[in-house]
């Protein structure tokens, strides 16, 4: 069980030995983001550009169209937020093929607090045309996704944790862009998750049928492009529908899959996540009971 | 040799009629930095592709907003079909308003302001670690630098000593609300980038051979280097001169045709 920060840490340095084309750039958050195991292995390759995440957007942009295979990191906010412009004018409009790797996403961010909780940069990023956009839910998905990320051209936001995530991918799952995972085919229901909240999801599968009650749950980790048939599929397939995010359920998932349901099969669906507010300090378990991502929450869906 | 002065002559010509017939666009930043274009794509910049099919020398439009200028200034070296530049800003065309990526011979979209100095940065420091000969040029505007990336771009120029980075600075001294000192002084730009670790020159940006000889001396130095170019908003057309009222402005039949007569 590691963070999918770690998993990511591990990947570049793993990649970094294959590939003398990448790079790996940084704004003073190198143990944070875990991008130092590829900086101590590959200091000519890994920059640090110091406080300053637009400038390191611009820059890893600028490497990126000298054909350099570039990975940039901040946390969510500082990345997703504080370099929006930079992301949207530079990398997206400019369609350069460039992974943006932002770390400590959501409310899981933990004691930091609201400040340092970014529970909008799915919407901010979704909104960007040519954006890619994954969330990795564990350690063996978050490799396999980096994988696609490596081979898939344009600009790519992948979405990743700071806490330890439960293990819940073998090496046989396979993974692609615009493709999610579905466990089970429980006819009752569906939840859908992304990230931190799959593992939740599942927990909850898990004591529903001790009850008797069979549901599926889907993790959707390319959210953009979004898997839409199996959306529509479990729609047609179960009876309710809830999604569950570490996120604003204003532009999150919630949202996404609603717009899904909207355009091709009307159906209402519970969207659990964080309803409109700002995030607070605090540990992840009582931050989660506190705004609703839990097990429990899900549970009373189907009661 | 090409007489530069001619080449920048019909350049101006051609921003008029761009942007007379656009019905919209930026005259007076346009027409402030043709020579400092003229000088890079006309003599400067080595514009052969290397093995990677990547120009030797790139050229960064920071200020995108002098759009009309580079679009003319690249269809002079063959990059844009001439007949397409009186298609510039229509919604059928592809000469949009900001440099676009999609425009033969522009290396990536630009114009929202503050961005182009840290590209040109990535590109100058891709070229260090692989080795590769060439340089980067950018060209920004003196309001665009009140945008804080641009320093945090020259922090990094200075951290990895970029000195295969060439900086311009179209110090026309106005922007949109008025004079760049009323606005929000960015006064003594030579002591702030020299403190930011540039080599610093300054020359008359309207001069050929104060700009190039800047050029030459900047590709001796062993640091980034910024050259100030003092330069007239507006230069070329007597009444748009130095009068920020020109910034973004359509030209009337009356303006159009007072303007052309001062550039035949």
């Amino acid at each position: 069980m590691k963070s999918t920060r770690e998993s990511y840490g591990e990947f570049l340095l793993n990649k970094g030995y294959e590939d003398k084309n990448i790079v790996v750039f940084d704004a003073d958050l190198a143990n944070a983001t875990c991008t130092k195991l590829f900086k101590n292995e590959f200091p000519n390759r890994h920059f640090d550009m110091g406080i300053s995440e637009q400038d390191m957007v611009g820059t890893a942009c600028g490497m990126a169209l000298s054909l350099k295979k570039v990975f940039a990191s901040s946390f969510a906010m500082f990345l997703a937020g504080r370099a929006y412009e930079q992301i949207r004018n530079t990398a997206a409009y400019s369609n350069i093929d460039i992974n943006f790797c932002a770390t400590h996403s959501g409310l899981a961010v933990g004691e930091d607090g609201a400040t340092h909780q970014c529970i909008e940069d799915i919407a901010l990023m979704n909104v960007i045309p040519n954006m890619k956009i994954f969330c990795p839910a564990d350690d063996i998905s978050t490799k396999k996704i980096l994988d696609i990320c490596l081979k898939e051209k344009g600009p790519k936001y992948i979405r990743l944790g700071r806490n330890k995530a439960i293990d819940i991918y073998s090496d046989l799952d396979n993974f692609k862009l615009g493709g999610s995972h579905t466990f089970g085919n429980g006819a009752d229901g569906t939840i859908f998750a992304i990230g931190n909240t799959v593992s939740i999801a599942l927990q909850a599968k898990q004591k529903l049928e001790q009850e008797g009650i069979n549901v599926r749950v889907v993790d959707l980790y390319s959210i953009k492009p979004i898997d839409r048939d199996n959306i529509i599929k479990c729609a047609k397939q179960t009876d309710k529908l809830v999604s569950i995010e570490d996120h604003s359920v204003i532009g999150g998932i919630g949202s996404i899959i609603s717009n899904v349901l909207t355009e091709e099969y009307p159906k209402k669906l519970v969207k659990l996540g964080v309803q409109d507010k700002f995030g607070k300090s605090g540990d992840i378990e009582n931050l989660y009971k506190m705004y609703g991502i839990t097990c429990e929450k899900i549970i009373e869906v189907f009661k | 040799m090409e007489n530069l002065e001619k080449v920048a002559k019909s350049i101006r010509k051609d921003i008029i009629d761009m942007i007379y017939t656009a019905g919209s666009g930026h005259p007076g930043g346009s027409l402030s930095c043709v020579e400092i274009l003229v000088a890079l794509y006309h003599r400067a910049m080595n514009l052969e592709l290397d093995s990677n099919n990547q120009r030797i020398d790139k050229f960064i439009l920071s200020k995108g907003h002098a759009s009309s200028c580079y679009y003319a200034v690249l269809s002079s070296k063959g990059y844009i079909p001439r007949e397409d530049l009186k298609t510039f800003r229509k919604y059928d065309s592809y000469l949009e308003g900001h440099p676009c990526i999609k425009i033969n011979g522009v290396d990536v979209s630009s114009g929202s302001l503050g961005q182009g100095l840290s590209i040109a940065n990535g590109m100058a420091l891709s070229k260090k670690i692989s080795n590769e000969k060439g340089y980067v040029y950018c060209l920004v505007g003196d309001g665009e630098i009140e945008e804080g990336q641009i320093w945090e771009a020259c922090m990094s120029a200075n951290k990895y000593n970029l000195d295969n980075l060439i900086l311009f600075i179209d110090n026309n001294g106005l922007q949109i609300d008025g004079s760049i000192n009323d606005v929000k002084s960015v006064d003594n730009l030579d002591e702030k980038f020299s403190s930011f670790g540039f080599y610093v020159q300054s020359v008359n940006g309207h001069d050929f051979d104060e700009i190039l000889t800047a050029i030459d001396n900047a590709k001796k130095s062993k640091m980034p280097n910024v050259i100030i170019a003092k330069t007239i908003k507006g230069k070329g057309v007597s009444f748009m001169e130095n009068d920020e009222k020109w910034h973004g402005k359509k030209l009337t039949q009356e303006d159009y045709k007072n303007a052309i007569d001062q550039l035949l």
